[in-house]
């Protein structure tokens, strides 16, 4: 049976499939700019995809940052300093931060910390994580970051090097962020699933009928924590460069929080919208206002911070006038119509 | 191997003292910090992530007085506590009275998009260069150890303004109503307190607050746009670690945690004692939610 959701999802596939062509056509001389657009959207939609298998169960963690950066981390520190391939080194990367996730998760759950105070411990395991890498600098160059260390012209299976070549990069993230979707859709049809909404929605009802709240909240942050820490690691084989602001920290995590907000916490794509959206923003705000004559005559060197200024100020109108999220703000007034 | 355990070298000198002493002094100013944030946290049960930009805010305003303006400094003073108090007022009306029936996280969260906000328009307005008052108020010298005066003052005005606010919620009958909506919100409307009245009234005090811990910022650190990054998640912790609401609580945490960071920076380096402290948070948190010394709810 093939349903008009299937035309349509053929229909995106081939046309993401057949994208790098596309840019390369329309764009002949800056495709590589471009497609790096694409390639980091699809990087981070599929981390705020992992962010939100958490979030859309009222767990707002503010620690995701932490995670991407253990994922960043510990694979470039193995294959700088023990020469292990990021083929080893992204599953152990991934095994720390599921363990470091369940750690601060089981007693955050076993003493039902939720709300303000599960953002605000969230938030103080991303800083230690960050003052970690900070201290840390003989490995991993303190605050100013570090760079993987190139194996032959930077394009290698063994080294997961794709860099130089945008086009097998882009592929690559492609196929990353599929399985993404995918985890999420799986997610979406469980009976986990159902027990999890039970439970954010009142705890103790949800375990007077036999759901063990903290199993199932330890399983969907595990499984969250490890898709953030694999994206993480992709970031860092792709940027061929980590920093601690840049990929760990409280920037990081806000970050993914309000792309997702923005996009829409409940629904597939929500995420994908986010990454979307605040992308292709802080980039044509970047581009259009540092690049326009006139704005920096009138504004000069504050032209630079005009952008940041910009995102913040939709940030709070986006909560305040669009709580679901744009896509499911729109979901709703079609489905009024 | 671990590069960071060989400079270890704590022994009980001098040094040692005067790094204790000296984290006496900064948890004046931690506890100043966090003492606006509890208050608006215990009261309107929202919590502003852009608490420390509004010192920031405060900070900027003071350099604009001075430098700019050409105010002489305790007028300058006066104006940017006033000046944060109306911040924190219209962040309350402009921003948070209309999420107040939204999740408790998009409350959190639309502040955070506000530190997005004041940070660019502080560096538009002022650039990214660190700026100072260029003020020199010297050090005390006890023996071998020394103490700038900046810090001394800083305590004692801490210290101060934790009593004049409890004598002002305490003695005063609006400072009665924040109290008692703080521990009722529901029944206190029913007992003829007007919430939104009370609500403007803590956000233009923990705004004023902020404004006053500005004042003694400025005699010890450089301005910049991004210092709200290095005090904001200092202050969430020292909240919650002394139980929401609680000021001596908070008074207390700000010790601790000002010692974790002093001994740790004297005697490690100073990342490691804030990453300590974290983890001295995480773990008691885990132990005891409500805080050291949060009433269990």
């Amino acid at each position: 049976m093939i349903t008009q959701k299937h035309i349509a999802w053929a229909v995106g596939l081939t046309a993401l499939l057949l994208l790098p062509l596309l840019i390369r056509l329309m764009f002949p001389d800056t495709d590589r700019y471009y497609l790096h657009l694409v390639i980091q959207i699809l990087i981070w939609a599929f981390i705020y995809t992992g962010w939100s298998m958490m979030g859309r169960f009222g767990l707002t963690s503010l620690g995701h940052g932490a995670f991407t950066g253990i994922g960043a981390y510990v694979t470039v520190l193995l294959w700088n300093f023990a020469g292990i391939t990021p083929w080893i080194g992204i599953p152990v990367a991934m095994l720390v931060a599921t363990l470091a996730g369940l750690l601060v998760g089981y007693p955050c759950f076993r003493m039902r910390i939720t709300g303000h105070y599960f953002a605000l411990l969230t938030l103080a395991f991303t800083e230690f994580v960050r003052l970690c890498i900070i201290g840390l600098r003989d490995w991993t160059g303190g605050s100013l970051g570090t760079q993987p260390t190139r194996y032959g012209d930077g394009l290698s299976f063994y080294a997961v090097q794709f860099e130089p070549n945008r086009v097998l990069a882009y592929y690559i993230v492609l196929a990353v962020w599929l399985i993404g979707l995918m985890i999420w859709v799986k997610v979406d049809r469980s009976m986990d699933r159902y027990a999890l909404d039970a439970a954010s929605q009142d705890e103790d009802a949800a375990a007077s009928v036999g759901i063990n709240v903290t199993r199932e909240k330890l399983k969907i942050t595990a499984v969250s924590s490890a898709m953030c820490a694999f994206g993480g690691a992709i970031y860092g084989q792709y940027q061929m460069y980590i920093g601690p602001e840049t990929i760990a920290g409280l920037g990081v995590s806000l970050n993914i929080v309000f792309a997702v907000i923005a996009g829409g916490i409940w629904s597939l794509m929500g995420p994908t919208f986010g990454a979307v959206f605040t992308q292709v923003l802080a980039e044509g705000l970047r581009v259009g206002l540092r690049g326009s004559e006139t704005l920096s005559k009138l504004l000069g060197q504050s032209a630079l911070a005009l952008d940041t200024f910009i995102y913040g100020l939709l940030l709070v109108l986006f909560i305040i006038y669009m709580p679901k999220g744009v896509i499911g703000t729109l979901a709703e007034r079609f489905r009024q119509k | 191997m671990f590069g960071f355990f060989s400079s270890l070298d704590c022994s009980l000198d001098i040094f040692f003292v005067e790094a204790l002493l000296n984290g006496v002094l900064l948890a004046g100013l931690l506890a100043l910090l966090a003492l606006g944030l509890n208050l608006v946290f215990g009261v309107i049960d929202v919590v502003w992530i852009c608490y420390a930009e509004l010192v920031m805010i405060g900070m900027y305003a003071i350099f604009f007085f001075v430098q700019t303006v050409g105010l002489p400094l305790p007028l300058a003073f006066l104006l940017a506590i006033g000046l944060v108090a109306i911040a924190g007022l219209l962040l309350h009306y402009l921003v948070i009275r209309p999420v107040l029936d939204q999740p408790p996280i998009n409350q959190l969260l639309v502040t955070g998009g506000l530190l997005f906000l004041l940070q660019a328009a502080a560096t538009m307005a002022f650039g990214i260069e660190f700026r100072n008052l260029g003020l020199r108020l010297g050090s005390m010298n006890i023996g071998d150890m020394s103490f700038s005066w900046s810090r001394i003052i800083t305590f004692a005005v801490a210290i101060a303004a934790v009593v004049a606010l409890w004598q002002f919620l305490t003695r005063t009958y609006i400072g009665t109503a924040i109290r008692a909506i703080s521990q009722d919100r529901q029944i206190m409307p029913l007992m003829g307190v007007d919430q939104k009245k009370v609500y403007l009234a803590t956000s233009a005090i923990g705004g004023g607050l902020a404004g006053l811990a500005a004042c003694l910022m400025v005699l010890q650190y450089d301005i910049y746009p991004q210092i709200g990054l290095q005090f904001g998640p200092l202050t969430f912790m020292i909240c919650v670690l002394g139980g929401l609401g609680n000021m001596v609580g908070g008074f207390v945490a700000a010790f601790i945690i000002a010692q974790f960071i002093t001994i740790g920076g004297s005697c490690v380096a100073t990342e490691w004692g804030y990453a300590v402290a974290f983890l001295f948070f995480m773990l008691v948190i885990f132990v005891r939610p409500q805080g050291l010394f949060g009433a269990k709810s």
